[in-house]
């Protein structure tokens, strides 16, 4: 049996010009049509054409970008927003955990406050008596349910709007987002809730940008893209599915804000931003490929690089080293070599060419790095030295450890220790 | 019309929390202060004082022969009138904010957005009745004394509450999409303060000698809530019947014209709070 039900829904939003929003009562008075003034100019559709169910018992994931119309869909869910074509079936009653401790007035206690937001939430004044032990215990608030609310820390704030809205024990239960303010103590608390909730059954639609979360405790997930249903299904696929699409995202956008670097411009005395050298050989182009030879600019940590240079001596030299450097955003060297340091002996170079580095994993944590490229005497003396004129980035959800490197590794423990129970999270 | 009585009927299921939201109101709106919700009846008698020193000392002659020599009197008269137009006036001005002051509400939570007013009006309804007290004591000590009239107040107040809700819902939903309502009618409400038989009778001398004036002063409803509650609490007697009659059919117009506007607006609330 499904517990939500969208067959349809469309939801478009009026997109008011500010001209109108300025306009005065009296305008509209005299134009004498107040509610023809009152449509909009402008439509934006949020959400077109969603078809899903969720079924009783079921935990469902909705994932996407922001403003790609998952809180829209959450909304519309609980009743709050309304279709602007479409069906909404829901069997049974909703909590929606949308905005934590939304109906909270910061004058009065948390106790009173207790009250009234478990009121609006749909429960009775009795079952809020026979639960409010309860309520305080999980926010673990008994010393301050008394002081205002205003005097609540954020997330004092947050943890008694989540355990109301928790224990109004709803059949169906819309999280949105609400685990990312949470500290990390009471977030494992939260999560141990919802637990809970699946166990007896109920069913829960899930927004979340905490991909690991979501995989870990989704049945089905949705990923929402500009309003329309890319992807539903299992879990792990979806997610990367998910992924992947950012990753080619980025690339995307990477390679709009990549600096276009001039490097055809002829050397001019003086001239030592970023580049310097008097160029008798010349790097003409830079290019960074995947191991696969596509030209790229964002890596996972455990991929590869190639980059190549295209190179050019205005006439025949016998003394040439070509060198790289990567560094991270702080300036820090993440890693530098040259032909000379690998003791390849230079003997000549004439008219163009290649040179290429292949690099095979980067073995980086997540952040953008920048790229050192030369050509120089063995001496030092520059012909051609572009200084971070090439960057690239470095990004896996996956991954989240620190440092400079991501130094090849495995864990490895006695039989005696052990690690919660064996899930679908990817090691 | 049944769309109405419908969602009217579906409210009744909020009642719990209307009333919490109600007293949320009133705590929260004194918390804080020394004096607390004694300010509820402080308020309106201290805009007493001010208005009979005014009237009652320094300009004698502009509040009617009436009262004759006696300020005493004329204050009375004067709280008699200003208790209940401070209940009509509160519940106008927050209405026009209320439902941007509680947008979250709107935004987050399922909620029928027509409990904000209908709280708004309630909650200044209970400001009214902490300083009625206060008003009686003081009409059997310095006024004229009560009589059995005074049981009808409740009529009276019947008539301002359905009128006030019917103005609530219109102010509320349509401040949503033209603030300037807001400023308007602070400045509306000053004028309509002194548009209605609050500081002065309507047997004062100019108003008697002007039937235009009078006239004008008889197409406002909120005259003859006013001398409704003139005549049952001051004067002791019957009110008009039928003018306040076709006062209350006005309110009942008021109210479904207001409710329905409301309505009609009520799916952009999320939007543009």
């Amino acid at each position: 049996m499904a517990a939500v039900e969208l067959d349809h829904v469309t939801r478009v939003y009026q997109k008011y010009s500010s001209r109108h929003r300025f306009q005065t009562f009296k305008s509209a008075m005299v134009r004498g049509n107040l509610f023809g003034s009152l449509k909009a100019n402008e439509l934006v559709t949020a959400l077109s054409d969603i078809s899903l169910q969720v079924e009783k018992g079921e935990t469902f994931g909705l994932i996407g970008e922001n403003g790609s119309g998952k809180s829209t869909l959450l909304k519309i869910i609980a009743g709050i927003a309304k279709p602007t074509s479409g069906r909404v079936k829901v069997a049974g009653k909703i909590s929606a955990l949308i905005e934590l401790g939304a109906g909270f007035h910061p004058e009065i206690s948390g106790r009173e406050n207790v009250f009234i937001n478990g009121i609006m939430l749909g429960l009775s004044k009795k079952e809020i008596g026979r639960k409010f032990d309860e309520i305080v215990r999980f926010a673990e608030l008994e010393e301050f349910i008394d002081a205002p609310v205003k005097t609540y820390s954020s997330g004092m704030y947050m943890r008694l709007g989540f355990s109301v809205a928790i224990n109004v024990n709803p059949e169906i239960l819309l999280i949105d987002e609400v685990l990312s303010v949470g500290d990390a103590a009471f977030v494992p608390k939260c999560l141990d809730k919802i637990d809970d909730f699946r166990r007896r059954q109920k069913t829960i639609v899930f927004v979340s940008h905490d991909l690991d979360t979501v995989k870990k405790i989704c049945d089905r997930v949705a990923w929402i893209k500009d309003g329309r249903i890319r992807m539903l299904g299992e879990p792990k696929r979806t997610v990367d599915a998910y992924l992947q699409d950012i990753a080619a995202k980025q690339e995307e956008d990477f390679q709009e804000q990549q600096v276009e670097v001039d490097i055809r411009q002829p050397f001019e005395e003086g001239r030592r931003e970023n580049r310097w050298g008097k160029r008798e050989v010349e790097i003409r182009k830079v290019t960074l490929r995947g191991l696969g030879g596509e030209e790229k600019h964002v890596f996972h940590p455990e991929e590869g690089l190639i980059i190549e240079l295209e190179i050019a001596a205005a006439c025949p030299v016998e003394d040439f080293v070509f060198g790289i450097g990567v560094f991270n955003s702080l300036g820090t060297a993440c890693y530098g070599t040259n032909t000379n340091l690998e003791d390849l002996e230079p003997k000549l170079f004439a008219g163009e060419g290649k040179a290429v580095c292949r690099i095979e994993r980067l073995n980086l944590i997540n952040g953008t790095y920048y790229l050192d490229v030369a050509v120089h005497k063995r001496d030092g003396y520059p012909y051609d030295y572009h200084q971070n004129l090439y960057s690239f980035l470095v990004s896996s959800a996956a991954y989240k450890d620190v440092g400079v490197a991501r130094l090849p590794h495995t864990w490895e423990f006695s039989p005696g220790i052990t690690f919660g129970p064996p899930d679908k999270k990817t090691p | 019309m049944v769309r109405l009585v419908r969602n009217l009927k579906e409210l009744y299921k909020y009642r719990v929390l209307i009333q919490n939201l109600v007293s949320r109101e009133l705590k929260a709106r004194y918390r804080g202060t020394v004096l607390g919700f004694l300010w509820s009846f402080f308020n309106p008698l201290l805009l007493m004082i001010v208005y009979t020193l005014v009237f009652g000392l320094i300009l004698k002659g502009g509040r009617g022969g009436e009262f004759g020599d006696s300020s005493t009197l004329y204050a009375v008269f004067l709280f008699t009138g200003l208790l209940p137009w401070t209940w009509f006036s509160s519940s106008a001005l927050e209405s026009a904010n209320v439902l941007m002051i509680h947008g979250n509400l709107i935004k987050k939570i399922l909620f029928p957005a027509e409990i904000l007013p209908i709280v708004t009006v309630l909650s200044n309804l209970i400001h009214f009745s902490f300083g009625l007290p206060i008003l009686l004591l003081f009409l059997i000590v310095f006024g004229k004394g009560l009589t059995l009239f005074a049981l009808l107040l409740p009529v009276v107040v019947l008539v301002q509450m359905v009128f006030s809700l019917g103005l609530g819902f219109l102010i509320s939903s349509l401040t949503v999409h033209f603030r300037d309502i807001k400023d308007i009618l602070a400045n509306l409400l000053t004028l309509w303060f002194f548009a209605t038989p609050i500081i002065y009778p309507l047997t004062f001398d100019s108003l008697q000698k002007s039937s235009f004036l009078r006239t004008l002063l008889n197409l406002n409803p909120m005259t003859h809530i006013i001398e409704g509650y003139h005549s049952c609490l001051f004067y002791g007697t019957i009110f008009h019947w039928k003018r306040l009659g076709v006062t209350f059919l006005i309110g009942l117009v008021l109210f479904y014209f207001g409710y329905s506007v409301f309505d009609r607006l009520r799916d952009s609330f999320p939007e543009e709070v």
